[in-house]
């Protein structure tokens, strides 16, 4: 693996490898002295052009639990409005003989852009509305930790799917993994071309919340509704919007009748009251912290398969 | 001025048939064709396997001066149209300041004249600054040397109807055509950077729906019929787009329209690996759309192929593919592609060829010495082409200042051999002349 661009680059067998190293990270985590040496010496930098507090903490842990040199560079805005190209902030860090650059950023496509113009590894740490292929490995970690296998388990994934990365790391990598996928989304919110896509990739679409959590799926993954959006258009106002795909007090309940063992995850930061209740965000069946503890393994993991290659194992 | 001998070259008859024989051109005039009887004071230019065109016009070229000279300038531009065969080119009005005055105007055909190696005929804007607002001057331009006919606000739409109507209403008295880049603003946002369908959902890529291009083309020929004045729909790229201009002129609507060689021949699918130089506007689309535009071409729907030649710096692509710059590089490929993909693979005639490439887009922009048929007495605005030479397209050949070519590293059979402008010769083995 040189590159971790998109949740499309790993097979099966990419992710079982992937999810097991995260699990034997996780041991680590739970010792008192959570260092090990395996990539001292390795530089990596987080290069966010982007907001984030989870992802970029979680990447930096990652590295420091490793013992890899981790240096965090933001950058607001595009570079494009500073007059230097993407190109030459990235070819300039690279020069500077990095090894890794975990980059987000607001434009999709970007770190791929950027793989083609440095020596360093690269791994997507969000880029645009496009993909965040370590979100979907934490998740499925997450949930195969509480459930078990993932292969013919189905999940929902409800929200903002236009604008949602998370969503389409998580289509991708829930189908490789076998699970039967179900989108759930008003038909604003649905990204352009999702019918041939659905076809093509076997996902489910529909815009009756209701339905689908009454047919009881182990899996209810909702998504972050941007507040930028609210004002895009896209649907007419937040309560409406909660009153079709919130995961309200009583849509809890509805889902906890048909499948008391179902779980629901979040990819944070959550919007409480709007797209998920008080009461699901807390209940024993909301895997939201789990997910942010398994963030940190499983972004070990990316970083050891990535880094940690022959040369350090001899 | 030289006069020329033109030896063993093959030209079209009226009714399309290839021939072979000579020419002769003396003073900027052909004088005799087919067989030379006056052969005293002419260099001979050896022209066997070669074929004698009208030299090519294009409706759309971006020549970036003033304002970008790192980009392209008049001169460079100029060139890269001798070495693709161009005898004129018509250059947008979007550049900095925007072409919207005669003296604006004026600048551009001065520094046209003075390299001299293809007629620059600028475009003047619609409205002022681009900005979709108050009209430019549109009858001082007219009145100016530059002899503006053509208007366009291309890389913005003129969105508003009431202004539209306005413009079209004012240069009808002159004849004039207003060259409309059909996209609605708010039906393609700000961020739009591609086609909106399945790929631009899976990549997360703001696209743009064919609706936005083709409810501004239903608007504008409405306005067309309502004024009775010319519009012509700069690079059509949807095949709802050309359902609309086909009832527009089934109806007798005066609107006519371009396609350029890029929505003819390259996909959408080339996106997938986000690299900025098939980023354009508007964007490539998906193969039905493509096989729409080249029946149009087959059956006179669509009137030009113009290559909406835009040069940019490489650091204006070289950004995050929906930071960086629209365009592609075109005028120095466009014979070859659509020579290769269109006439030797795909049912058009050379004479076909010369049609789209000079003759309708000379009718269309006015332009009376261009695009005429190969008769004693027209002005000799030349091109030979050699059918069978392959040519492997290599950016750093390139004689734009640019290099945003999309179709680097492919092989093209068909090249333009010589260029000739009044009788000079502008470029040899596909060579521009120093200007």
């Amino acid at each position: 693996m040189r590159h971790l661009l998109s949740s499309a680059d790993l097979s099966r067998d990419d992710v079982r490898m992937l999810l097991a190293t995260a699990a034997e990270m996780h041991e680590v985590q739970r010792r008192d002295v959570k260092k090990l040496p395996t990539l001292r010496g390795r530089t990596v930098i987080n290069l966010f052009f982007e907001d984030s507090t989870r992802t970029r903490s979680s990447f930096e842990i990652a590295g420091k639990w490793m013992s890899a040199d981790t240096i965090n560079i933001t950058g607001k805005g595009s570079s494009a409005s500073k007059g230097e190209s993407l190109r030459d902030t990235v070819r300039t860090i690279d020069a500077m003989a990095v090894d890794c650059l975990v980059m987000r950023h607001g434009a999709s496509g970007a770190a791929h852009q950027v793989a083609q113009w440095v020596d360093a590894s690269v791994v997507n740490a969000g880029d645009g509305t496009h993909e965040h292929p370590t979100q979907a490995l934490l998740d499925a970690y997450t949930v195969e930790q509480r459930i078990g296998d993932l292969a013919g388990r189905r999940v929902a994934i409800v929200g903002d799917l236009t604008h949602s990365r998370v969503f389409r790391s998580n289509a991708i990598t829930l189908r490789t993994l076998g699970a039967d996928v179900t989108c759930v989304a008003p038909p604003t919110l649905m990204p352009s071309g999702i019918r041939p896509w659905a076809q093509a990739d076997g996902l489910h679409l529909t815009d009756d919340l209701d339905a689908v959590l009454a047919s009881g799926p182990d899996v209810v993954m909702m998504l972050r509704v941007q507040r930028e959006r609210m004002s895009g258009g896209f649907f007419p106002t937040p309560r409406e919007y909660t009153v079709g795909f919130g995961l309200t007090r009583d849509r809890l309940r509805a889902l906890t009748d048909a499948n008391p063992e179902a779980v629901i995850c979040h990819p944070g930061p959550m919007n409480r009251g709007l797209e998920i209740s008080a009461d699901a965000a807390d209940a024993a069946r909301s895997l939201v912290l789990d997910q942010v503890s398994a963030g940190v393994a499983v972004r070990m993991a990316v970083l050891y398969h990535l880094l940690a290659g022959e040369e350090v194992a001899a | 001025m030289s006069d020329w001998l033109v030896t063993g070259v093959t030209h079209l008859g009226p009714d399309g048939t290839e021939r072979r024989g000579d020419l002769a051109i003396r003073e900027g005039i052909v004088t005799e064709v087919g067989t030379v009887t006056d052969t005293e004071g002419l260099t001979r230019l050896d022209a066997d396997g070669l074929t004698v065109l009208p030299g090519f016009v294009d409706l759309h070229t971006h020549l970036r001066q003033p304002g970008r000279e790192d980009a392209e300038t008049v001169c460079t531009g100029s060139r890269a149209a001798a070495a693709g065969g161009y005898t004129a080119v018509l250059a947008m009005a979007n550049t900095t300041p925007v072409t919207d005055t005669a003296e604006a105007a004026e600048h551009v055909l001065d520094l046209g004249r003075r390299c001299g190696l293809t007629d620059v005929v600028p475009v003047g804007a619609v409205t002022k600054g681009l900005d979709g607002a108050e009209l430019a001057e549109l009858g001082l331009m007219h009145r100016s040397r530059a002899r503006t006919r053509v208007f366009s606000d291309d890389g913005r739409c003129v969105a508003d109807a009431r202004v539209m109507r306005r413009a079209l209403e004012y240069v009808r008295a002159f004849d004039g055509v207003v060259s409309q880049h059909s996209q609605d603003p708010d039906l393609a946002g700000p961020s739009a950077c591609c086609h909106e369908g399945e790929l631009s959902g899976r990549l997360g890529l703001p696209g743009w729906p064919p609706v936005a291009e083709s409810s501004v083309i239903a608007r504008d020929a409405m306005l067309a019929e309502h004024t009775g004045a010319r519009v012509h729909v700069a690079h059509v790229s949807t095949a709802e787009g050309l359902d609309v201009v086909r009832w527009a002129k089934a109806r007798g609507i005066r609107m006519t329209c371009e396609v350029t060689p890029h929505h003819l021949v390259l996909g959408t699918d080339l996106l997938a690996g986000y690299d900025p130089v098939y980023k354009v506007n508007p964007p490539l689309r998906p193969t039905e759309h493509q096989e729409a535009l080249r029946a149009g071409l087959l059956d006179g729907t669509v009137d030009a192929v113009a290559t909406d030649h835009a040069p940019h710096a490489r650091h204006d692509k070289e950004h995050a593919f929906v930071d960086a710059a629209f365009g592609m590089l075109g005028l120095e490929s466009a014979f070859s592609v659509v020579h290769d993909l269109l006439v030797r693979d795909g049912g058009m005639s050379l004479a076909d060829l010369a049609r789209v490439m000079s003759t309708a887009p000379a009718r269309i922009a006015g332009l009376d010495g261009h695009g005429r048929p190969l008769a004693p007495g027209e002005p000799a605005n030349l091109v030979l082409v050699d059918p069978t030479a392959t040519v492997t397209v290599d950016r750093d050949a390139s004689h734009s200042l640019s290099r945003n070519t999309p179709w680097h590293g492919r092989t093209l059979t068909g090249a333009v051999h010589t260029t000739i402008l009044r009788g000079d010769v502008t470029a040899r083995e596909g060579e521009p002349v120093p200007c």
